[in-house]
């Protein structure tokens, strides 16, 4: 009967199990060797460059198509006007009162949502309730709130910042819950048979989980935040305050297009720069978890 | 010891006094569970019922739709039965399931020692056990991987070490082993004879192999298909370190696998 057994693999030789185990290694997917920082620049970097030109390009021909031409400015005018405003103390001063209230309204927006998304989540009579609230109030535009806002609280921050929370905190909230409502039933499954109960079960296991849903959350809360905190920028001019709306707002008033154009780009820039910060934390996230597509 | 609700049992479990081995039987007792209601309901497993005594490995095999899974899902105590009785024979249950299901945002070190912590180990005495357990399962160095990182072995062997870690009584197989290539599969087998031979722990190892079956099992119990009933038993009187290819296990394999053929038949499937 030995005879017919086909000749043995010799298990004991020292050093069997680890060589499956480097052949193993082999097999398993390998490291993405990351570019060099300066090459990983210049990749994100070019798109943006061509797209600038193409607007500028495009902008230039209906300048000099003489469209409008006494009122509608062209980017060299334009760009001098906004070279000239960053000489002053008066636009830098008004960044920072909108940073300023970016900030403040949408960490508050954070906390409220993040507060709510996991009491909802966690509470099934309170997710009938409020969970399809939630969703309501996240497609009501916010601007709507504004009179609302005003009559309560005068011309003052509070409304504004009253308004940024009512517009960015569904997206957190919900951002959240959808986290919990998908965490894997595998992966609870292998939680719970560990022994993970409760709060730790939320601890390690729940929000981790949710922590990509969330990121996408605070992506678009930050969006509805920035929109929110523009309009009502515009509709609540404190005297002796500068922001990026009061100014726009003057420009208005002053026709004076080149100016408003400035501003306007000085509002999209500071809008992209946090919308990469929210994609640089998203794919730090995706590298970790290896759900990254590309090798 | 009978369960009764899942959110008690493991504290009841972590409870129950560690008297060195002497744990009963998990043991099933009439039981059937039915999924759904009325005409849409399915009867996954009908009067199942069976005894593993401490210590022995069992492996339960039967073609899809036998209610194997359920069967394990049952012991775990993450389903209740329908009707009748199961018991986890009082002592801790580790689950080890078909995909690794590893946690993503942890390094496989720290997939170990998040069942570590959740025993409630010092933080010393998590790194030193995390590091005694990737050694176990030979996978020395690759602890400060992510599970992406890894081969789908080591990736099942990263589950192995967690499930050692809860230090269960019981371990529950659900096709660990069933995703993997043969020579993987193979070396593995190797690995859990060699941790069973160190420990007293009480297996139940689900698969739709039958010479994985036998060359894993002490007993290999035969489930018929929808409604899951246990139909036969074999003892597998192999003594000795068992190879897949050998001829004794390939005997007793032909001897299962009629067993089940005739039962396929039956069902005219």
């Amino acid at each position: 009967m030995a005879a017919n057994m086909p000749p043995p693999v010799d298990k004991s030789v020292p050093g069997y199990v680890e060589k499956l185990t480097y052949l193993e290694s082999l097999e398993a997917p390998s490291e993405q060797r990351s570019r060099r920082l300066a090459a990983r620049v210049w990749g994100g970097l070019w798109p943006i460059g061509l797209a600038i030109l193409i607007v500028l390009a495009l902008w230039q021909l209906i300048h000099l198509s003489g469209w409008k031409k006494a009122i509608f400015p062209g980017p060299g005018a334009t760009l001098s006007n906004l070279w000239h405003q960053l000489q002053t103390g008066l636009l830098w001063q008004a960044i920072a009162t909108t940073a300023q209230r970016a900030i403040i309204g949408f960490a508050l927006a954070v906390l409220i949502g993040a507060v709510v998304g996991a009491l909802v989540s966690r509470i099934r009579p309170l997710r009938a309730a409020v969970g399809s609230l939630i969703t309501g109030l996240q497609t009501l535009p916010s601007i709507a709130w504004f009179p609302f806002a005003i009559i309560l609280f005068g011309i003052t921050t509070q409304a504004i910042l009253f308004v940024i929370i009512l517009g960015a905190a569904p997206s957190v909230a919900n951002g959240l819950i959808a986290g919990v409502d998908y965490t894997p039933p595998l992966l609870l499954k292998a939680g719970k048979m560990m022994g993970l109960r409760r709060l730790s079960l939320y601890r390690y296991l729940i929000l981790p989980a949710s922590l990509p849903a969330f990121v996408a959350g605070l992506k678009q809360g930050w969006a509805f935040a920035w929109r929110s905190l523009m309009a009502g920028e515009l509709l609540v001019i404190i005297a002796n305050h500068p922001s990026l709306g009061v100014l726009l707002s003057t420009d208005q008033d002053q026709a004076d297009m080149a100016s408003a154009t400035a501003i306007i780009i000085v509002i999209l820039v500071l809008g992209i720069i946090v919308h990469s910060l929210f994609s640089l934390a998203d794919g730090a996230i995706r590298r970790r978890w290896g759900l990254t597509g590309s090798s | 010891m009978v369960r009764q609700v899942s959110s008690v049992t493991v504290a009841d479990r972590r409870a129950a006094p560690p008297v060195g081995g002497q744990r009963d039987s998990v043991r099933l007792t009439g039981v059937s569970k039915v999924f759904g209601r009325g005409e849409s309901a399915v009867r996954a497993l009908d009067n199942v019922s069976l005894e593993v005594p401490p210590g022995e490995f069992t492996c339960l095999i039967g073609a899809s739709g036998c209610g194997k899974s359920t069967l394990l899902s049952l012991v775990a105590g993450l389903e209740q039965p329908t009707s009748g009785e199961v018991s986890a024979g009082g002592g801790r249950v580790a689950f080890m399931f078909q995909e690794p299901a590893l946690f993503p945002w942890l390094t496989a070190a720290g997939n170990v020692e998040l069942a570590l912590r959740a025993r409630g180990l010092g933080k010393a005495e998590r790194r030193q056990r995390t590091e005694e357990l990737l050694d176990t399962v030979h996978l020395t160095g690759f602890g400060g991987k992510r599970p992406h990182q890894l081969s789908g072995g080591m990736r099942q062997r990263v589950a192995l070490a967690r499930a050692l870690a809860q230090d269960a009584d019981v371990l529950l197989m659900d096709e660990p082993f069933g995703a993997l290539d043969a020579m993987t599969r193979d070396v593995l087998h190797d690995e859990l004879d060699r941790i069973c031979a160190g420990r007293q722990l009480t297996i139940l190892f689900v698969t739709h192999n039958v010479r994985e079956a036998v060359r894993l099992g002490d007993r290999v119990v035969v489930l018929s298909s929808r409604p899951g009933r246990v139909i036969a038993e074999f003892a597998v009187p192999i003594e000795g370190p068992r190879r897949i290819d050998s001829a004794p296990v390939a005997e007793l394999a032909a001897r299962v696998t009629d067993r089940l053929r005739e039962e396929m038949g039956r069902d005219g499937s």
